[in-house]
């Protein structure tokens, strides 16, 4: 949504087409879904800005995450990441990419009786830090691995 | 519409393991395509997992998750024959929604 905007924008003339759009709600963004796609914090370009749109300030290293991601990715298009929080009452795991465009990857938000553990896979554009941030009785938690890739995933 | 998600679902002693795998381009915004032009952002924002009407597992996610998204996740409280029901919905408000029955 944010980079169609963007887009739009900047290829001009498009400003009416725009205003049209939004106008009739076509653009209207967010769903009627669980919770709202948290916009300035994905659309942060570093990373204190997309960990302060999260609600988090200076994240707290914790050994009590075990995060497991490659020491170095040959293609960083596909990065496996796994993070596993031991601490009490995890509420959220994210994941970050110090060195990506949008550091924010991705939020997953944990219910009760779900284990905090969770595995998926991201794009690196380059070697860079990755933090795992876990957000447990309203205070934050990080691990970081960095992870040096070979061929980036962004841009082509 | 969207290719069908592959879903996975295994129980082990009280744990069920969940494993998704999303068919999805995934576009950062960032890419340029064969004409030179960038090519538009287009990627899932928002993922939910609900197994007997209960939400298990709920993600937003940015751009940068990988193209045809692979997700693993861990829950308690449901028994072998239970669904498990994924739902996603992209930055062009496309959605999909599957069902895995857990084995």
């Amino acid at each position: 949504m944010n980079m169609n905007r963007r887009q739009l924008l900047k290829s001009g003339g498009n400003a009416s087409l725009l205003a049209v759009l939004m106008g009739a709600g076509l653009l209207k963004p967010g769903f009627a879904f669980a919770a709202e796609w948290n916009k300035p914090a994905f659309g942060a370009t570093d990373l204190a800005g997309a960990i302060k749109g999260m609600g988090g300030n200076e994240p707290a290293p914790s050994t009590e995450i075990s995060f497991t991601a490659p020491d170095i990715a040959e293609n960083g298009a596909v990065v496996p990441v796994s993070i596993t929080s031991k601490i009490a009452n995890t509420q959220s795991i994210s994941v970050f990419v110090e060195k990506n465009p949008n550091p924010l990857t991705a939020v997953f938000d944990i219910a009760e009786g779900t284990e905090p553990s969770v595995t998926t896979r991201v794009k690196m554009g380059q070697t860079s830090n990755v933090y795992a941030l876990v957000k447990a009785d309203g205070k934050f938690y990080s691990a970081v691995k960095e992870v040096k890739v070979t061929l980036g995933g962004c841009g082509g | 519409m969207a290719d069908p998600m592959k879903i996975r679902a295994a129980m082990t002693d009280d744990v069920v393991e969940v494993k998704v795998l999303m068919s999805h381009p995934m576009e950062t915004g960032q890419r340029k395509g064969a004409d030179g032009n960038a090519v538009p952002a287009h990627f899932i924002q928002q993922v939910t997992a609900t197994c007997n009407g209960k939400t298990v597992m709920s993600a937003q996610w940015g751009a940068s998750v990988s193209k045809n998204p692979f997700l693993s996740f861990k829950f308690k409280g449901a028994a072998k024959g239970d669904k498990v029901i994924v739902t996603w919905v992209d930055s062009k408000a496309d959605t999909r929604t599957d069902e895995g029955v857990i084995a």
